[in-house]
């Protein structure tokens, strides 16, 4: 399908501003760290609140998921908690005062992960043009590939929004190139083939998608699935741009709350400035 | 000159005589807007991987003569094209014939499509397939592929469709199956879908996901219809065979609508004869309990495909209601989608107490028990029947091909419930066995007397649901 895809060069007469996020923190000595919270988990206020915490504790990027009902991509950690979202009365809407919420209160980017058809039910237009009116960064799309994307980038370019695309352990070196030109802000490199959820190691796979991505010229790619520990993190800062940090987070909302989602990320991201003998193990 | 592919269908169309804009063997992967792959980019390499194998076998001689062959010998095709005299009274005359995927082995139509997918499997070397099931009929078809030719088979089911049709997960575990009961969001079909999808973004390596249906990712859409064409094929040749022309119209019901482009695609570029798919109208399309998502949804993307979709208003997918559990799905096929928008397909909806009493319709004129899913077919070819007939000069004058996707013995109990048959024990009254097992129970008045005489009065038995 790949002929039929028209990858718009992208004119950048706007700043990014998850890639801004991410060279802020290279410029300050260490890699980014970005973090992902359920919009509305667990309850709409409380999201906004552990947002701001993680922000305040270190995140440079926000990841704001959109609870869907259909969540392919997501392990039982995060669907647990995105179908409470929604059972608490969720609606795809309230993303934008939530993204709204978070940038007036706190310097980071923050970015929208959402499966498509909400987007789509929406309109992309529309969405897009109410995610840029609530200060929003762009979007981290799991389940849209550039192949399908045009409304998307013509969307995202009409209002200045980053569009983040996955490239994983089995893309192909054309797909890979395809994904990168694609992508403004950075690349979402997949780290193990799978779901969402934390786990023991990082898959080894994670550097080698990195360095796929970067060999095909992305200038910031960014590790996620399966980071939970403070060792990841210093793991994979010594060759990404930055680390993305899902399930583990959640699993702190929902048990401690958002002193324990704070911590977290504190936690997390002393993964950058540690000696690698400090064994921070959560 | 005639490619491999029509060669093996064996097609009535004469080479060379297709229509300039055939609607036929549509490659994919869009059908219109519909279809495309709306999925992570960690399965888009597998989806490749599936489609040149794919595009490969179905021009490779020996892939087609193996398909044949599993065809003949093991499935039990051509399968019959069976006029139904009686049950055509109650249509207003018309003639109604029954295409009879109820004989095949395993019992329905699915084994056209999981053969062939075992066998690209087996090309692309990988050593495991998984699926998903509702009530267990494309769970057992997988099973029994797998066992056929010695692959590993893991099948994600429904936690509620387990416990529901613990009959068909024996059969599967029988075949050497691992069946997996899914726990997750709604605990459904679509639920297994997304389970048996997580399985494969981490499995793919040895992994082939064998979906049952002409939903999902390019090139599924393509690919399962690819493997159900041979229905419309035989169908085609078997009504010009036994009445000496096409027919009016072809009925097929609509789940995610595999059995229903089979059929039609014998007969997609012959203007003359109408289409009809007949989705599940559940308690009523007025009630919101019902799967008919091309009568009420609207496009979206889920499990790959861009199609019609029952969704909210903020794009969450509506939970479907239906008797029939193959039919009970909120996505649909996106090939239908495009057949829909262009007008080339009407698609209608039938209630449960439709199809039921088609159901019972079919039993008693024909000495055939239908599948409930195949009842609506049955309920919505008797409407055309008689709108047919209104038009026509001699009620025999109207032929009408149904396609008869699957027999009924996985849907006795279900039907027994429904028409009144069952006790509270949920034992057929009047046997020893219910009697037995009653001892200790009040029973409601009539307990042990009403059998299946009683049936008829109580065909719209609200009590099921």
């Amino acid at each position: 399908m790949s002929e039929s895809t028209k990858v718009g060069a992208a004119p950048a007469v706007f700043e990014s501003k998850s890639a801004a996020a991410i060279d802020k923190a290279k410029a300050a000595g260490r890699k980014a760290l970005i973090a992902y919270l359920p919009a509305g988990f667990p309850n709409k206020q409380a999201s906004i609140d552990a947002a701001i915490a993680v922000a305040r504790n270190g995140a440079d990027i926000i990841e704001i998921g959109i609870p869907y009902s259909d969540p392919v991509m997501d392990g039982a950690v995060i669907q647990a908690a995105t179908v409470e979202a929604l059972a608490n009365g969720f609606h795809v809407t309230d993303v934008f005062d939530i993204v709204a919420a978070i940038t007036a209160e706190t310097d980071a980017a923050v970015m929208v992960m959402t499966y498509w058809n909400p987007v789509m039910r929406l309109g992309v237009d529309e969405f897009a043009r109410r995610l840029a009116e609530a200060g929003g960064a762009g979007l981290i799309t799991p389940d849209l590939i550039p192949d399908e994307a045009a409304e998307w980038f013509a969307a995202s370019d009409k209002y200045g929004l980053d569009r983040v695309f996955l490239v994983a352990p089995s893309s192909t070196p054309e797909r890979v190139d395809m994904t990168v030109r694609a992508t403004r802000g950075f690349v979402y490199a997949v780290s193990v083939m799978g779901v969402t959820g934390a786990r023991s190691s990082v898959s080894s796979a994670a550097e080698s998608v990195v360095a796929a991505a970067h060999a095909a010229g992305a200038e910031r790619a960014c590790v996620g699935l399966g980071v939970s520990q403070a060792k990841h993190v210093r793991e994979i800062a010594a060759y990404a741009d930055g680390v993305i940090v899902g399930t583990a987070l959640v699993a702190a909302l929902r048990d401690g709350g958002v002193e324990a989602v704070g911590a977290l990320a504190k936690e997390l991201s002393s993964g950058f400035d540690a000696p690698a003998d400090a064994e921070a193990t959560l | 000159m005639v490619d491999p592919a029509t060669a093996f269908l064996q097609g009535g169309v004469p080479a060379g005589s297709a229509p300039e804009h055939s609607l036929r063997h549509a490659p994919g992967p869009y059908f219109g807007s519909y279809g495309g792959r709306w999925m992570p980019e960690s399965l888009i390499a597998a989806l490749d991987e599936l489609e040149e194998t794919f595009e490969k076998a179905k021009l490779d001689p020996d892939f087609l003569a193996e398909i044949a062959d599993l065809n003949t010998n093991y499935s039990g095709r051509p399968s019959l094209l069976t006029e139904a005299k009686r049950f055509s009274e109650h249509a207003g005359g018309a003639r109604i014939f029954l295409k009879r995927e109820d004989l095949n082995h395993t019992g329905s139509h699915k084994i056209n499509n999981v053969l062939g997918q075992a066998l690209l499997a087996k090309r692309m070397g990988k050593t495991r397939i998984i699926a998903e099931t509702g009530a267990g009929q494309h769970g057992v078809a997988s099973a029994t592929a797998a066992a056929l030719l010695g692959l590993e088979c893991v099948v994600y089911m429904g936690a509620e469709d387990c416990r529901r049709q613990a009959l068909n997960v024996a059969r599967m575990q029988l075949l050497g199956a691992t069946v997996v009961p899914v726990t997750n969001g709604s605990q459904t079909l679509k639920d297994a879908i997304n389970d048996a999808l997580r399985d494969w973004v981490a499995n793919v390596e040895n992994t082939h996901y064998m979906l049952g249906t002409v939903s999902g990712a390019h090139p599924f859409p393509a690919m399962v219809r690819f493997f159900h064409e041979v229905i419309g094929q035989e169908a085609r040749g078997q009504i010009l065979d036994q009445v000496g022309r096409l027919p009016d119209a072809v009925c097929a019901c609509i789940g995610g609508g595999s059995n229903a482009i089979g059929l039609f695609h014998g007969f997609l570029d012959d203007a003359s004869v109408k289409m009809y798919g007949f989705e599940a109208g559940g308690d009523g399309v007025d009630t919101g309990r019902h799967a008919a998502t091309i009568t009420l949804g609207r496009p979206g993307v889920l499990h790959g495909a861009r199609s019609y979709l029952m969704q909210d208003e903020d794009g969450q997918t509506i939970e479907s209601h239906s008797i029939s559990a193959g039919l009970d799905y909120p996505g649909v096929g996106p090939e239908h989608s495009y057949l829909h928008d262009i007008g080339r397909v009407t698609y209608e909806p039938i209630t449960d107490t439709e199809a039921m009493d088609a159901f019972k319709l079919l039993c008693r004129t024909e000495g055939i028990i239908p599948a409930i899913e195949s009842s609506h077919a049955l309920a919505g070819a008797l409407k055309v029947g008689h709108r047919l007939v209104a038009d026509a000069e001699k009620p025999e004058d109207v032929v009408i091909i149904v396609n008869l996707s699957g027999r009924g013995d996985k849907d006795v109990e279900t039907a027994a419930d429904w028409f009144g048959m069952l006790d509270e024990d949920g034992h057929v009254k009047g046997t020893t066995l219910s009697t037995r097992n009653a001892k200790g129970h009040a029973h409601a008045a009539g307990a042990g007397s009403a059998g299946v005489d009683s049936a008829d009065s109580n065909t719209k038995d609200s009590s099921h649901e």
